[in-house]
């Protein structure tokens, strides 16, 4: 199913991702990883590390109502997949993020902003697993 | 006042999420499929958020501390290893099968779809999994 090409939508949402993470190491220092922050709201054992992520997730979550309140549309979102897939793919993205200790956000802006060996790395290898295996399901085994 | 500056932060990354399409798994999909119904607007996202980034974070770093107090917390890990390639091959999958990554379907949970919640338990779950697995593993090593 085609999408719409939206280079100006799309270019203007990423400033504004990076003003979050600069903002966010400005504020408290941190890189803004989200499965990071996610892992440490629910695991964390220490208060205050918990309190500051949860907080942040809650104005995360807000987003869609805001741009709601604004334009009176939510924004799109359409999930061409099976729950079953959701399921297998959501455990294995928590995984592997854990693993590889960084997702999207992590290693794909702020890793690469920094530079990070590490990240300079790992964000072409998950590209291309990514565009390997939505190759494999779409025009190989024809999801 | 910390906390509150945390909460802003999630607000202004979470609404640039849902204004740039990440949130949309459809899209997301497209952008991996080359040979399909290919839509490039991703690798706009990525370039947005880094020409931020990149050049914000070395106008913050001229500062000796953040604005609440500690340090700057900054990986410094240089090692290459197969936990970075393997947990980053394995997350490119996950994110190839379903279409969402975490720090956008965080966002799109607020859009109330219970596709969303289902996948970041699966999240949750794959996270535990690694905790398991890590502590069994220095169990073993110990």
């Amino acid at each position: 199913m085609p999408t719409e090409f939206t280079p100006l939508a799309s270019f203007g949402g990423g400033l504004l991702i990076g003003l979050g993470a600069v903002l966010l190491m400005l504020g408290l220092g941190r890189i803004f990883g989200a499965t990071g922050i996610l892992s440490g709201a629910v695991f964390a054992q220490d208060r205050e590390e918990m309190d500051w992520r949860i907080v942040l997730i809650a104005g995360m979550v807000l987003a869609p109502g805001l741009i709601f309140a604004v334009t009176g549309t939510m924004p799109a979102l359409t999930v061409p997949i099976s729950p079953a897939m959701i399921v297998v793919g959501g455990v294995i993205v928590g995984l592997g993020a854990s693993l590889g200790s960084g997702c999207t956000s992590g290693h794909g802006v702020c890793g690469l902003a920094r530079l990070s060996v590490r990240s300079l790395i790992a964000v072409p290898t998950f590209m291309a697993t990514a565009a390997i295996t939505v190759f494999l399901i779409r025009h190989v085994f024809g999801g | 006042m910390k906390l509150m500056f945390a909460w802003l932060t999630g607000l202004v990354f979470g609404t640039g999420i849902a204004i740039s399409g990440m949130m949309d798994p459809a899209k997301v999909l497209n952008f991996f499929d080359i040979a399909g119904s290919w839509d490039p607007s991703l690798a706009f996202v990525m370039g947005g958020a880094l020409i931020v980034t990149f050049s914000g974070y070395r106008l913050v770093w001229r500062r000796d501390a953040p604005l609440f107090g500690g340090s700057f917390q900054i990986p410094t890990s240089m090692i290459i290893d197969s936990k970075l390639i393997g947990g980053s091959a394995l997350f490119g999958m996950g994110w190839g099968i379903a279409g969402f990554c975490p720090g956008a379907a965080i966002p799109a949970l607020g859009t109330g779809r219970w596709e969303v919640a289902l996948f970041l338990i699966s999240v949750v779950a794959g996270i535990y999994l690694h905790r398991v697995l890590a502590k069994t593993a220095t169990r073993a090593a110990g």
